[in-house]
C-alpha cells in the first residue's frame, strides 16, 4: 500500500509536473492563443478606439483649458498674455468683475441641485415602485411618466416659459379663477425655483424612474417571500429589502442626477433667462456668456475648471458616504 | 465592360480638361493681378484706384462662390434669401450662398469660421459690432469699397454713416436702420401720444375705454433699449463720447428709469412681465401701447382682427430720441486670401444696396437718402413713420466690446430696477461701476 501508494505518488508528480506543465503550457499557448490574444498588446487595441476619442476629446481639451486658464486669452487675438494664476486669485477675491457674478452663478446652481437633487431621487423612487406591481394599464403609465423625457430642453423650456408665464400664462389664470392672485412664477425669488425645478422633474423624472425599475426587477423575489413569511408588513419589506437591493442603482442614480442638476443650462436660459437679476443664471450659463459672448476665455477656462473640481469633489463623497454604510 | 471603360475615360478626360481650364484661368488671374498692380489707375474709376478689393463696379472673372452669413431667422430671413437668389439669377459667374443663424450663436460662431476658413466671406453685422469684430480681425477695412462704389456720407444717414468707422477705416456698409417705434391698438387709442402730457392722457382714456393696463413695461428685453433712447431723451448719454466711460448712473439715467417704473407704479402696466409677455399681450389686445422694434410690424400685420397704428416714439424728457441699431455689411479676413472674392462681395453689396427697397419690405428703412426718396419707398407707410425718427437715433460709441456691456450692466440694471429689486437710482450705480471695469479691461485687451 505505501510502497505503491508512494511509488505511485511519487512517480507521476516527479515525471508529470515536468512533462505536464510543459504539455499544458504548450497547450495554453497553443489553444488559448489563437482566440484570446496571449495578453501583451492586444486588450490595449481593442481599448484604442474609445481610448483615442476620449484622449483627444476630453483628456487633451482639459489639459488645454488648464492652459488657458492661465492666460488672458482671446483666441483671435495675437496677444494672449501670461497671467499665471491670476484669473483663479481673482474669482477668490472680493470686488473683482469676475468674482461676484462667477460665485451668484456658483451659488444659483447649487441651489438648483439643492432643490432638484432630492426630488429626483425620491418621486421617480416612488414612482418606479408602484409602476412595478401588477396592474391593468401598467404598460401605459410606464410609457406616461417617461414620455416628457423624450422632448428637447428647448421644447420644455418655451412650453413653461409660456404656461408659467406671470401675466399672460395659463397656470397664473387658471390660479385667478380660484382667486389666487398672479403669482411671478418666472420673474422673482423665490418663485423663479419652482418654476426652474418643478419643470425638470417633470421632465426628467421617468428617466431615473427606469433606472429604478430596471434595479427592482433584479432584486430577487424569494427575498420579499422570506420577509412575509417573517412577518415583515409592505414598508419593513421596502425597508430591509427593496433599498438594500436598489444601493448600487440609488449611488448611480444620486450622482448622475447631481452631475446633471450642476450642468443645468437650457431651463434658466429659456424659462427665466437668468432673471431676476442674474439671481438664476446658472455656472454654465456664466461660463458660455463669459468666454463665447464676451470673449474672455481665461476666466471662463478657470471658472469651468472651478466647477469641474467641485463637480469631482460631490461625485466622490457621494461614493464614500454610501461605500461605507456598505461595510458596516 | 466596355461601357464601363466608356464611362470611366469620359469624367477621366473631362478631369483633365477642368484641370487645364482651371490652370489657364489661374495664369490669367496672376497675369491680371500683375498687371493691375503695374499700370497706373485712371482708365479705372476716380483716383483711388484697384487695391485689394479692385476695380470698378464689376466682376469679371472667373466663377466664384460666397458665403454669405447673416442672423435673418425672423420674418426677415424670406426677404434676404430672395434677393440672394435673384442676384445669382443676374451673376452668371459669381454664386451667393446664404446660411442664416440667430443672432445670439451669429457673433460667438463666426470669429471661430472665419479663423478656421470654413466661415462667411461676407455678412451681415449690428453696428455695435464692428468694432470688437474688427478689433478681433474678424473683419477688414472696406473704405476701398465705398469708395469704389462712391458711397458718400450725404447718401446715408449721418450718425450710421459714422458709427461704422473705427480707428479712421470704415469696417461696415450700413444696409439699413432699424429703431423702437411706437404701437398702438386703434380700439382703444385714437391719437398717439406726442409728449409726455398726451401719454398721460392717452393712457388714461384707454384704461377709461377697458384696457386695464395699457402700457407694458417688461422686464427684459426691450426694456433696456427703451431706457437707451429714454436717457438721452433727459439730456445724457449712457457713454462718453469716446466710450471710455459709462455714465448710466447719471441724472438723466435715474430719471429715465424712474419713469419707466412709475407706469408700474400707477398701474399702467402690470407687474412683473417676463420676456415676450409684452408683445403677446399686444396681439391679444390687453397691452394697447407698446414700444417696440420697427421689425414688429409685420408680426402684428399677421394678426386678423388686431387695429394697430405705429407712430413716432413720444419725447418723454426734453428733446427726441430713440434707439436704433443698423444691419451692415461686411467682409472678413476669410474672403481676404482670395481677391476673386473681394471683388466679387464689392458687387454683391453694391447690388443688394441698390436694392434695398426690398429688403425695406423686411420692415427696415434702407441707409441711403437715395433709396428711401423713392416713390416706392414712400408708399411703405410704417417704414415711413419710422424714418422720420432718423435725425435723432441714437447709436454707442464704436469702441471695441462695447456690445458685450450691455448684457451685465444696464440691461441687468433695467432688469432689477422694474422687478423692484433694487431703486433705479442703486441698480444704475452699481450698472455704471461693472461698465467702467469692463471698459477698462476692453481697453487694455483690445490696446485702446
Amino acid at each position: 500500500m505505501t510502497t505503491t501508494d508512494l511509488g505511485g505518488r511519487a512517480t507521476p508528480p516527479a515525471a508529470g509536473p515536468g512533462a505536464g506543465s510543459l504539455r499544458r503550457g504548450r497547450g495554453r499557448r497553443g489553444s488559448g492563443g489563437a482566440p484570446g490574444g496571449g495578453g501583451g498588446i492586444a486588450p490595449y487595441l481593442f481599448l484604442a478606439p474609445y481610448l483615442i476619442v476620449f484622449g483627444l476629446f476630453v483628456l487633451a481639451p482639459s489639459v488645454y483649458v488648464i492652459w488657458i486658464s492661465l492666460h488672458d486669452w482671446d483666441f483671435l487675438l495675437p496677444g494672449k498674455p501670461f497671467v499665471g494664476l491670476r484669473n483663479y486669485i481673482n474669482m477668490f477675491q472680493g470686488g473683482t468683475v469676475t468674482s461676484g457674478p462667477f460665485w451668484q452663478a456658483m451659488e444659483a446652481t447649487g441651489k438648483f441641485v439643492l432643490f432638484s437633487v432630492p426630488l429626483l431621487v425620491a418621486i421617480p423612487l416612488a414612482v418606479a415602485v408602484v409602476l412595478n406591481q401588477k396592474f391593468p394599464g401598467r404598460n401605459f403609465f410606464r410609457a406616461a411618466f417617461f414620455a416628457p423625457y423624450v422632448l428637447g430642453v428647448a421644447v420644455v423650456g418655451i412650453l413653461w416659459a409660456f404656461l408659467l408665464d406671470p401675466n399672460i400664462g395659463l397656470v397664473n389664470y387658471y390660479l385667478n379663477k380660484i382667486g389666487i392672485d398672479n403669482v411671478p412664477w418666472t420673474t422673482q425669488t423665490p418663485w423663479v425655483w419652482a418654476a426652474l425645478v418643478g419643470p425638470t422633474v417633470w421632465w426628467t423624472l421617468g428617466f431615473n424612474t427606469v433606472i429604478y425599475l430596471a434595479g427592482l426587477q433584479d432584486i430577487p423575489r424569494e427575498l420579499y417571500e422570506a420577509a412575509k413569511v417573517d412577518g415583515a408588513n409592505r414598508w419593513q419589506q421596502f425597508r430591509n429589502v427593496t433599498l438594500p437591493g436598489l444601493r448600487p442603482v440609488l449611488v448611480f442614480v444620486i450622482t448622475i442626477t447631481i452631475l446633471a442638476s450642476a450642468n443645468v443650462f437650457g431651463q434658466p436660459y429659456l424659462i427665466t433667462e437668468g432673471r431676476p437679476g442674474f439671481e438664476t443664471r446658472s455656472a454654465i450659463m456664466y461660463i458660455g456668456q463669459e468666454g463665447l459672448r464676451e470673449f474672455r476665455m481665461g476666466n471662463a477656462a478657470a471658472a469651468s475648471f472651478i466647477l469641474t473640481l467641485c463637480l469631482i469633489v460631490i461625485s466622490v463623497g457621494v461614493f464614500v458616504l454610501f461605500r461605507e454604510r456598505r461595510e458596516r | 465592360m466596355g461601357k464601363d471603360h466608356s464611362t470611366n475615360q469620359g469624367p477621366l478626360s473631362r478631369r483633365s480638361f477642368l484641370g487645364l481650364g482651371a490652370g489657364v484661368g489661374a495664369s490669367m488671374l496672376l497675369a491680371a493681378c500683375g498687371g493691375g498692380s503695374s499700370t497706373p489707375p485712371g482708365a479705372g474709376g476716380g483716383g483711388g484706384g484697384g487695391g485689394q478689393f479692385g476695380e470698378g463696379k464689376d466682376y469679371t472673372g472667373p466663377n466664384v462662390s460666397l458665403a454669405f452669413w447673416n442672423g435673418f431667422t425672423g420674418g426677415d430671413g424670406p426677404f434676404m434669401r430672395k434677393l440672394v437668389e435673384q442676384f445669382n439669377g443676374e451673376h452668371q459667374n459669381i454664386k451667393v450662398s446664404m446660411n442664416v443663424l440667430q443672432w445670439a450663436d451669429f457673433y460667438p460662431k463666426v470669429p471661430t469660421a472665419v479663423s478656421s476658413g470654413n466661415g462667411p466671406d461676407i455678412a451681415i453685422m449690428h453696428i455695435d459690432q464692428l468694432a470688437t469684430n474688427a478689433a478681433r480681425r474678424v473683419i477688414i477695412p472696406v473704405d476701398e469699397v465705398a469708395t469704389v462704389l462712391e458711397y458718400e456720407e450725404s447718401d446715408f444717414a449721418p450718425a450710421v454713416w459714422s458709427a461704422g468707422v473705427w480707428q479712421e477705416k470704415r469696417y461696415g456698409i450700413p444696409l439699413d436702420i432699424h429703431p423702437l417705434l411706437q404701437y398702438h391698438n386703434e380700439k382703444f387709442i385714437g391719437q398717439a401720444p406726442t409728449d409726455l402730457a398726451s401719454f398721460e392722457s392717452t393712457v388714461k382714456d384707454a384704461e377709461g375705454k377697458g384696457a386695464q393696463n395699457p402700457f407694458w413695461v417688461t422686464s427684459t428685453w426691450p426694456a433696456h433699449l427703451m431706457w437707451w433712447g429714454l436717457i438721452h431723451q433727459f439730456g445724457g448719454t449712457p457713454y462718453s463720447e469716446d466710450g471710455s466711460q459709462a455714465q448710466f448712473n447719471s441724472e438723466a439715467g435715474v430719471e429715465a428709469l424712474t419713469w419707466q417704473i412709475s407706469n408700474i407704479q400707477k398701474g399702467y402696466s402690470p407687474k412683473n412681465v417676463a420676456a415676450d409677455a409684452q408683445a403677446v399681450a399686444f396681439r391679444q389686445g390687453k397691452n394697447v401701447l407698446t414700444w417696440d422694434g420697427i421689425w414688429m410690424m409685420n408680426e402684428w400685420a399677421k394678426i386678423n382682427g388686431l387695429q394697430w397704428q405705429a407712430s413716432t416714439m413720444p419725447q418723454i424728457g426734453d428733446q427726441q430720441a430713440v434707439w436704433a441699431s443698423s444691419h451692415n455689411f461686411v467682409v472678413t479676413s476669410q474672403a481676404q486670401k482670395d481677391p476673386n472674392k473681394l471683388q466679387a462681395s464689392k458687387v454683391f453689396i453694391s447690388w443688394i444696396s441698390d436694392h434695398s427697397i426690398d429688403w425695406a419690405k423686411a420692415g427696415q428703412i434702407p441707409a441711403r437718402a437715395s433709396v428711401r426718396e423713392t416713390p416706392e419707398f414712400k408708399e411703405l407707410e410704417v417704414q415711413n413713420i419710422a424714418a422720420q425718427q432718423l435725425d435723432y437715433v441714437k447709436f454707442p460709441p464704436a469702441v471695441p466690446g462695447i456690445g458685450e456691456v450691455t448684457a451685465p450692466t444696464f440691461e441687468l440694471a433695467v432688469n432689477e430696477a422694474v422687478l423692484g429689486k433694487k431703486s433705479p437710482k442703486a441698480a444704475l450705480d452699481e450698472a455704471t461701476s461693472k461698465a467702467n471695469e469692463l471698459l477698462t479691461a476692453n481697453k487694455k485687451k483690445y490696446g485702446g
